[in-house]
């Protein structure tokens, strides 16, 4: 059999993932629409005052975004662990790591992405104006892949563990943290007037950080949930 | 070795409290309410420690896999969520005379409020795992995932603009505070520090009775027999 190269896994990957995951596309859009009613009830619980909202919008959208990152996780490795997939991903001649990171890449364009796109309009429903839903589209595009990095080792370390969704969210949202406050500062020092150079500066340099180390502690977690 | 350990932190203990509570002059600023930080900074210390050396145990139980290097990790864990508590509870109780408030969310606070979630993440992740040499690797990755998290609290007071006050003790420079004190201070950290040994142990202990429980020599065991 011919051997890959690494381009080419990455590519299959991502497509067979892209490909189950149109097969049920309400999954995808579970994950968009929690993060709009989210946005919504903070928006709602808070009170409808535009200079408020105006102020709580980045905290509220980036938790909001974090929240439906988390509850997403479980869609990374569960399916593919359970029918051996998985399994027969660590056999294969290709490093672990490369076909982890390909798994994560294709989640994060199934349930990263579409967050990035409809930010925006939940922005609008806060009151932000242009310059600042740039800003932090900027950010949520920068930090929805960190998320999925840092939540691959959350999910790779509970595969078929009791406890589900609530041991990930207890694994992953202190790790998710440093993500939010970067994320959310970003915004935040916008508005403020202070530029939002150097949050977004931090942030992508911890998206550096996780793509180097995430794909090891992952692998990690994997093999072990394996054996 | 229990008993030693116990006892030293019980000496080490009174010596530092009562060096603190009794001979330690009153602080210019802060008069008596500064007398917590003999229990706060040791605690503070005492959690990082333990949180590096937990770590430390888990990575060679992941790499070496050995059964007994897990074991301690999972040992101290508890003990080193006790202090992390601890040292947010008395750090709270100093902050409300001194800084007007409970809380603050500056950023050593909230770096060691994730340092407590990350040993209850620990713990919890070993309790939902019923295999237990699945359960040892898996909060090893874990633990040394988190492990990133102890710099950034050490270093939180000089990398941003904090309300909680910088490092008065340092390694290579002289200490910016009173000798008593800082005597009283570094007694109780080495009291502390026995009595998280101490109490390792003594859970090391459970747990390797517990883990063994199905071998020969602990049906043989003195103790246990009637």
């Amino acid at each position: 059999m011919k051997r890959l190269g690494a381009t080419a896994v990455v590519i299959a990957i991502v497509r067979r993932d892209l490909r189950l995951a149109l097969r049920r596309k309400s999954e995808m859009l579970m994950t968009l629409f929690f993060f709009v009613i989210v946005a919504s009830l903070f928006a709602l619980g808070i009170g409808a005052e535009p200079a408020l909202l105006r102020k709580i919008a980045p905290g509220a959208l980036w938790v909001g975004a974090l929240l439906a990152s988390m509850l997403s996780l479980n869609r990374m490795f569960a399916q593919d662990y359970a029918d051996g997939t998985l399994e027969q991903m660590a056999l294969s001649p290709e490093p672990l790591a490369l076909l982890a990171v390909a798994k994560v890449f294709a989640h994060w364009l199934v349930s990263g992405l579409p967050l990035v796109l409809i930010a925006p309009v939940l922005g609008l429903q806060f009151d932000l104006d242009e310059p600042t839903l740039g800003v932090l589209v900027l950010s949520l595009l920068l930090g929805t892949p960190l998320l999925s990095l840092i939540g691959a080792i959350g999910a790779a370390l509970t595969l078929g563990v009791r406890g589900g969704g609530l041991l990930v969210s207890l694994l992953t949202l202190p790790l998710y943290i440093p993500a939010l406050i970067f994320g959310a500062g970003a915004v935040e020092a916008h508005v403020a007037g202070l530029g939002a150079g150097g949050n977004l500066s931090l942030l992508a340099a911890l998206l550096v950080l996780a793509a180097f180390f995430s794909p090891l502690a992952t692998t990690a977690a994997l093999r072990i949930a394996l054996e | 070795m229990i008993p030693w350990f116990a006892a030293l932190a019980a000496g080490l203990g009174a010596a530092g409290l009562w060096l603190g509570l009794l001979v330690a002059p009153t602080d210019a600023q802060q008069h008596d309410a500064y007398r917590i930080i003999f229990v706060h900074v040791a605690v503070s210390w005492m959690s990082m420690f333990v949180y590096v050396v937990m770590a430390g145990w888990a990575g060679l139980g992941l790499i070496l896999n050995t059964r007994l290097s897990s074991m301690m990790a999972t040992a101290l864990a508890p003990t080193g969520a006790m202090f992390a508590f601890l040292s947010l509870w008395t750090g709270s109780l100093w902050g409300k005379p001194t800084w007007g408030t409970w809380w603050i969310w500056d950023a050593r606070l909230t770096s060691e409020l994730i340092l407590l979630f990350l040993y209850l993440g620990f713990i919890a992740l070993q309790a939902a795992i019923d295999d237990p040499r699945r359960a040892d690797k898996a909060g090893a990755v874990l633990a040394l995932v988190g492990v990133v998290n102890v710099p950034i609290i050490y270093f939180s007071v000089i990398w941003w603009n904090t309300l909680h006050q910088g490092a008065s003790v340092s390694l290579t420079k002289a200490p910016s505070m009173a000798i008593t004190m800082l005597w009283g201070m570094l007694l109780m950290a080495l009291s502390f520090w026995m009595y998280a040994i101490a109490a390792a142990l003594l859970r090391l202990r459970c747990i390797i009775l517990e883990r063994e429980r199905n071998n020969a020599w602990v049906a043989e065991l003195r103790e246990l027999t009637p």
